[in-house]
């Protein structure tokens, strides 16, 4: 039941783009399609699903028990750059067809901080692997469902007259603010939920 | 170039956030107002000035195929010096902040920078150059942060100027951040339009 | 200075030595800081203390670690004076705060009366709305806490019943508040006090239909606002 509440506020209450301002980029950057968008929002997905599981033994294995925490940053960030790297290179070579699909978000991917946050994120949250896994998961979905929704809106917004100074990332930006501001109309609703469900 | 024609450049022409729009999430996360806005800005700068010269000295010393990867220790470890530096001194603004600081280390302005001009130029340059961008970036989150501080909460660096209940709250939250920042951006593609 | 070639021998050699290096100076900044964090972590808790417990010349004792009512864990500090007790701070956490946990400092005195309270962390509430705990329960604010007894005054917000005036548009967050507040004095009293999310769950129930009522009545905005938190 918890994990019910977790996805639906990783998803909808506290959204990673619209609540907590990570992966603007992206974002921003791949939101001209609605086609495109969804191809980045699952990339972002596997990614952050792979980097997760990875980054965590790592922490509770290695950085934890011999007291290297201050070297969290230096190595997720290493791990997660070879670990996009990996995935690229087998892609290609087992699936091409995923590939051609995703294979030109995957370098953008490193440097999108949703998938670092995430992964420090677990670690400053306390969650065990189970959670991790299932916050990973609802976080890429909640990403996913903000791009598309944000290109969906961005594609309208191509054929509009607008002011000359706003074309482009103003509007993007102006149109993501009213995008934010829906999505606070979410925030509460796992509060209820779980008082609701009696947890 | 002069160096401070490399500081100007980056403070006006090459501006991070309003021109090259890059770093865009600790722009929006941090800036709930003035003072948080400008230690994030100030934090990026010590990272970038350090990563730039650092990377700058060490330009012939790595081989182009394992440029990114070299980079990216370089600037995780300052960003990680900063990080232990804020807990040490200054527990507050690593509160504050929290998150964003760690993130240092995928803001595109960093690495950015490091590619497309510390790679190419002298370690002095480079130094200034992240004087520059480090400044233009402090500037524009320190007035983002300005901004969504009066309009939401009614004060300026903390000082009040008009009661609090006249303030708009959205823009202390997330929708305002997004809103401020387009305005802003509009404004200054507009005032560099006419010149 | 030639640029090195692409040679896997010379990547593999800078690329580690980099790494090394920057490892190394890790370490050292690390054991540098290492005393200072420790001893910001101490001051910001010994600050908190005697900001919730008064008095020149207190002297405080070690914390003893102790399981609240909700299950997380409480920290309590005896403060005394020549021997005598004054009261005791306790660190306590709610789990329902807007956004998370918040962790909150309470002094009492002997007889329970609440000295003063000192937020520790509520990062996790909103700006401007619940994060305006740390200044809204103090004396002379609306929320004013100090003073008061748990034991013997209704510490609810009005909305529950109780004798609290929440933070406006943001009665989660208060509720959280008087929900540390609640374990603090359980673990004080040495008392269970009613288990918060039982009580929590009741008040969700009692509160959830008049909602709409009593909105009915309110500005727009405050409508909009506190129906939000509600539900």
């Amino acid at each position: 039941m918890s994990y019910i509440i977790m996805i639906i506020t990783a998803i909808f209450v506290n959204n990673i783009v619209l609540a907590q301002f990570l992966g603007i980029c992206p974002f921003l950057g791949v939101s001209k399609k609605v086609g495109t968008a969804g191809w980045m929002g699952l990339a972002v997905l596997f990614v952050m699903l792979i980097a997760t599981l990875v980054t965590y033994p790592i922490y509770y294995g290695l950085l934890a028990p011999y007291g290297l925490g201050y070297m969290q940053t230096i190595i997720y960030i290493l791990v997660i750059a070879a670990l996009v790297q990996m995935v690229e290179i087998i892609l290609k070579k087992t699936m091409p067809a995923l590939y051609s699909a995703l294979g030109v978000f995957l370098p953008l991917i490193t440097t999108n901080c949703t998938i670092l946050g995430v992964a420090i994120n677990v670690i400053n949250f306390e969650y065990n692997l189970a959670e991790s896994i299932v916050y990973a998961i609802a976080t890429a979905l909640g990403f996913t469902l903000a791009m598309i929704l944000f290109a969906g809106i961005r594609e309208q917004l191509a054929i509009t007259d607008k002011p000359k100074a706003m074309e482009g990332t103003p509007i993007a930006l102006i149109t993501a603010g009213l995008l934010a501001m829906a999505f606070m109309g979410f925030s509460g609703v796992d509060k209820g939920l779980s008082a609701a469900l009696g947890l | 170039m002069s160096k401070l024609g490399i500081i100007i450049n980056g403070l006006i022409k090459e501006n991070p956030t309003f021109v090259l729009l890059l770093g865009m999430c600790p722009t929006l996360g941090t800036t709930s107002s003035a003072i948080n806005g400008m230690s994030m800005g100030l934090a990026t700068m010590a990272v970038l000035i350090c990563s730039n010269f650092v990377i700058s000295c060490l330009k012939n010393l790595i081989p182009d195929k394992v440029h990114i990867p070299c980079y990216i220790v370089v600037i995780a470890g300052f960003v990680t010096v900063v990080q232990l530096l804020l807990k040490a001194y200054a527990p507050a603004v690593d509160e504050k902040l929290g998150l964003f600081i760690p993130l240092i280390v995928v803001n595109c302005i960093v690495l950015g920078r490091a590619e497309s001009f510390a790679a190419k130029n002298s370690p002095v340059d480079s130094a200034c150059d992240g004087i520059g961008i480090g400044l233009g970036f402090t500037c524009a989150l320190t007035l983002i942060g300005l901004c969504r501080e009066l309009l939401g909460a009614g004060t300026v660096f903390g000082a009040s100027i008009y009661p609090e209940q006249f303030g708009a709250l959205t823009f202390v939250l997330a929708p305002g951040a997004f809103i401020t920042l387009g305005f802003l951006v509009a404004i200054f593609n507009k005032l560099t339009a006419k010149k | 200075m030639a640029k090195l070639e692409n040679s896997t021998k010379n990547m593999v050699l800078s690329l580690t030595a980099i790494t090394l290096v920057v490892g190394a100076l890790l370490g050292l900044v690390n054991a540098v800081t290492k005393e200072p964090i420790e001893q910001a972590k101490a001051n910001k808790q010994s600050a908190a203390i005697s900001a919730v417990v008064p008095g020149e010349g207190n002297e405080i004792s070690k914390g003893e670690i102790v399981t609240s009512s909700n299950g997380e864990e409480a920290v309590v500090f005896s403060v005394t004076n020549n021997g005598q007790l004054i009261g005791k701070a306790i660190r306590a956490v709610s789990k329902n705060g807007f956004g998370g946990k918040i962790t909150v400092m309470f002094g009492f005195d002997a007889e329970g009366n609440i000295l003063g309270y000192s937020v520790l962390d509520c990062s996790n509430e909103t700006p401007g709305l619940g994060a305006k705990m740390p200044d809204w329960f103090q004396k002379g604010q609306k929320g004013d806490v100090i003073g008061k007894n748990p034991g013997k005054n209704n510490m609810h917000v009005s909305k529950d019943g109780g004798e609290v005036d929440a933070i406006t548009a943001a009665t989660i967050s208060s509720r959280a508040f008087l929900d540390a507040l609640a374990q603090a004095y359980g673990v004080f009293s040495g008392s269970e006090v009613v288990t918060t999310s039982a009580s929590q769950q009741a008040v969700a129930e009692e509160v959830a239909a008049p909602c709409e009522e009593a909105c009915d009545g309110c500005p727009k905005a405050e409508k909009e606002e506190s129906c939000h938190n509600e539900n």
